[in-house]
């Protein structure tokens, strides 16, 4: 996995709330058998008519944010099913940052497995960053995992919170799995006296 | 005396593998269910490292996002990529040594289905799937939930998951439910009154009386539509009724396998005084049948109500009702009762078991469907559809107009040909009103199996009561 230090770039606005994995990136595009390809589905049904024209009005299709390496959205944002098909389509877009006062809970820990960087705030400081991402080109925001930090374009700085083993794996570009194979002995331990406690199972 | 546990804390501290100073956890996973729209790249990123399924004895695939539902699915998937997902499967199923039941067996269906029928969901368990429906298994006293496909090859590989304890929510339906009102008007009760983002960051246990008479099936609808109130699980505490639904499945214990594993199963419930994050009641009384008028499950009121107003809701909500008044052709004012549907699919994990397609022929008994309605049942699964063929209830979809299909998630999430056609209004039993789910710009409204065959031959959404 890619690792995520910092990042700066300029942030879309879209403060539509409960965003759903379904807008996302609709079901058609699920029935690919790979992981990459999906940026350009982004959005796919907000984003394009019927033609597969772009919509002027959508917020990606703009020329200021047709670049934009992050995201200010409303809350709930990544509602619904578990595709993992939405974070992969958010990072192949070029996305690596979600911004929004909450969001579900399996998208939330599915970006953290392709170094994309979901970060709760509090409303008014959404809201702050949400104007500023409004301004456009002009308006670069940074984001410093590991202070902890996000700067706007004026200059101010919002402190997030974050888990400290996901923001080290984020850090670092960890695998999971290579982690999880570390403590084998653990689940053969386990394993073992689960088959004593719940032969059944 | 040790600290008072909710049932999840129990189930919870039964599966650590290892705990990080910090509260991450390395869970156990006892049940991984696989199905092929969220598997493909996992079994891919197996291969890439050469790994293998850890426990392969424990993984159980099935096919039911692209299959076909109409009788000549025999003859092979027309769409090219749906077809090649579903041979991925197989393929994969095969190479690697899992349980498996292709779309040529009478016990395929949908995975949330299939699992607690062959007996694979057990109390006290943990299960995953890489769907956000799992948490249907929940029902039977089991921690279940969704996972992305990265964390489905973490459990292939490891037969673990790398977690977080969640906080512990009591949802309580209290006294009885009135005439008319079922499982599915009480978890959309609940999204009513918490929100779709009500329940993140925890596990939901749901107890009370309206849920203790709840059968096995209808706790299954209940615990199904928690993650569209946005928890990571539903739960319900195991009782006589799980049990019995749980004994002589063929993968449920038996003999004094069956004896050990009951003694565990009555240890699992929450103690008394054990303390719960949130508290949510509702009386059961209170609750009328209900239907969706938005684009979000949490957008649901009594059939006897109006379309709202959206200036009547506030911040980001204003915004959001506005913009799915306008997807779903609606008018704020406009009576519920009087929204006419072309459309009307009983099916889904969530409304696709037996009771559910018992209580939609009750109303449908002796009546036709609305003249250009077009009405689809799709059973749960083989072992459904065959049950309700014996039944006679197949029978009554038939005359009274529906197709009769084979099983899959069919017009759920329409990833299959059973889609609406743009501008099309359905009535559906399943779980999410989200634009597009059932197909490009279609109208979906949630509502009970019930309430989805009254609306069927009135072709308007209908308040059940008014049939009965």
């Amino acid at each position: 996995m890619e690792k995520f230090e910092k990042l700066a770039g300029v942030a879309a606005p879209m403060p539509l709330v409960n965003i759903d994995t379904d807008m996302i990136i609709p079901k058609v595009f699920l029935k690919t058998i790979k992981r990459s390809g999906l940026g350009v589905n982004l959005f796919d049904e907000m984003r394009y008519d019927r033609e597969g024209n772009e919509k002027p009005d959508f917020v990606l299709n703009k020329p200021q944010y047709r670049n934009a390496k992050i995201l200010v959205a409303g809350d709930n944002f990544g509602c619904g099913s578990s595709r993992e098909h939405a974070p992969w389509a958010i990072a192949d877009f070029g996305i690596k940052c979600v911004i929004s006062t909450s969001f579900a809970d399996i998208f939330y820990n599915n970006c953290f497995k392709n170094g994309i960087l979901p970060l709760v705030l509090p409303e008014d400081e959404v809201d702050t960053l949400m104007k500023d991402a409004e301004k456009g080109a002009n308006a670069f925001i940074e984001v410093d995992l590991e202070n902890q930090t996000i700067v706007s374009s004026d200059g101010e700085i919002f402190r997030f919170e974050v888990d400290p083993f996901k923001k080290h794996c984020l850090l670092n570009g960890l695998d999971d799995i290579g982690l999880t194979m570390e403590k084998e002995n653990h689940i053969t331990a386990y394993e073992a006296k689960a088959s004593q406690q719940f032969p059944w199972a | 005396m040790s600290t008072p546990k909710t049932l999840y804390d129990k189930i919870w501290n039964a599966h650590i593998v290892h705990s990080d100073p910090d509260g991450t956890c390395l869970l156990y996973i006892d049940r991984h269910l696989v199905h092929e729209v969220t598997s493909p790249q996992a079994f891919e990123g197996l291969r890439l490292s050469g790994r293998k399924v850890r426990a392969p004895e424990k993984t159980i695939a099935v096919p039911d996002h692209n299959v076909p539902t109409t009788e000549n699915r025999d003859d092979g998937i027309d769409n090219e990529e749906s077809r090649i997902q579903v041979e991925a499967l197989d393929k994969n199923a095969k190479d690697f040594g899992v349980n498996y039941y292709p779309v040529s067996d009478i016990r395929q269906g949908i995975v949330h289905i299939v699992g607690p029928e062959q007996g694979w969901t057990l109390p006290g368990m943990t299960v995953v799937c890489g769907d956000s429906h799992t948490a249907t298994h929940g029902a039977f006293g089991a921690l279940a939930h969704g996972i992305g496909t990265s964390e489905v090859e973490h459990v292939l590989a490891t037969q673990t998951l790398i977690q977080k304890k969640s906080k512990n929510m009591k949802v309580e339906i209290t006294g009885k439910l009135m005439p008319g009102v079922t499982a599915k008007d009480i978890t959309l009760a609940v999204i009513g009154e918490t929100g779709t983002a009500g329940g993140t960051g925890y596990v939901i246990e749901y107890c009370g009386q309206a849920i203790r008479e709840l059968s096995m099936e209808g706790r299954m609808t209940v615990c199904n539509m928690a993650i569209e109130g946005g928890a990571r699980a539903g739960l319900i505490a195991p009782d006589e009724k799980t049990y019995e639904y749980c004994k002589g499945r063929p993968h449920s214990p038996k003999g004094s396998s069956w004896e050990m594993a009951l003694a565990y199963w009555k240890t699992l419930f929450s103690d008394e005084d054990a303390a719960f994050d949130k508290i949510v009641n509702i009386k059961g009384e209170d609750i009328a049948p209900l239907v969706t008028w938005g684009t979000s499950p949490e957008d649901v009121l009594p059939i006897t109500a109006a379309v709202p107003d959206p200036e009547s809701f506030s911040g980001g909500k204003v915004e959001a009702v506005r913009r799915s008044l306008e997807y779903m052709g609606l008018q704020a004012g406009q009576k519920l009762s009087e929204i006419e549907i072309d459309t009307v699919f009983i099916g889904s994990c969530t409304n696709g078991r037996i009771e559910d397609l018992r209580a939609a022929s009750e109303i449908l008994k002796g009546k036709k469907i609305k003249k250009g309605m077009r009405a689809m049942v799709v059973p749960g699964s083989g072992l459904v559809r065959m049950q309700a063929e014996e039944e006679g209830i197949a029978e009554i979809f038939r005359e009274a107009g529906f197709e009769w299909r084979l099983a899959g998630c069919s017009m759920c999430l329409a990833m299959n040909p059973d889609q609406l056609e743009e501008g099309e209004r359905c009535a559906s039993t399943s779980n999410r009103n989200f634009e597009g789910r059932q197909g490009y710009r279609g109208r979906t409204h949630l509502v009970s199996p019930a309430m989805a065959a009254a609306a069927a031959i009135t072709g308007k959404l209908t308040d059940v009561r008014e049939i009965q």
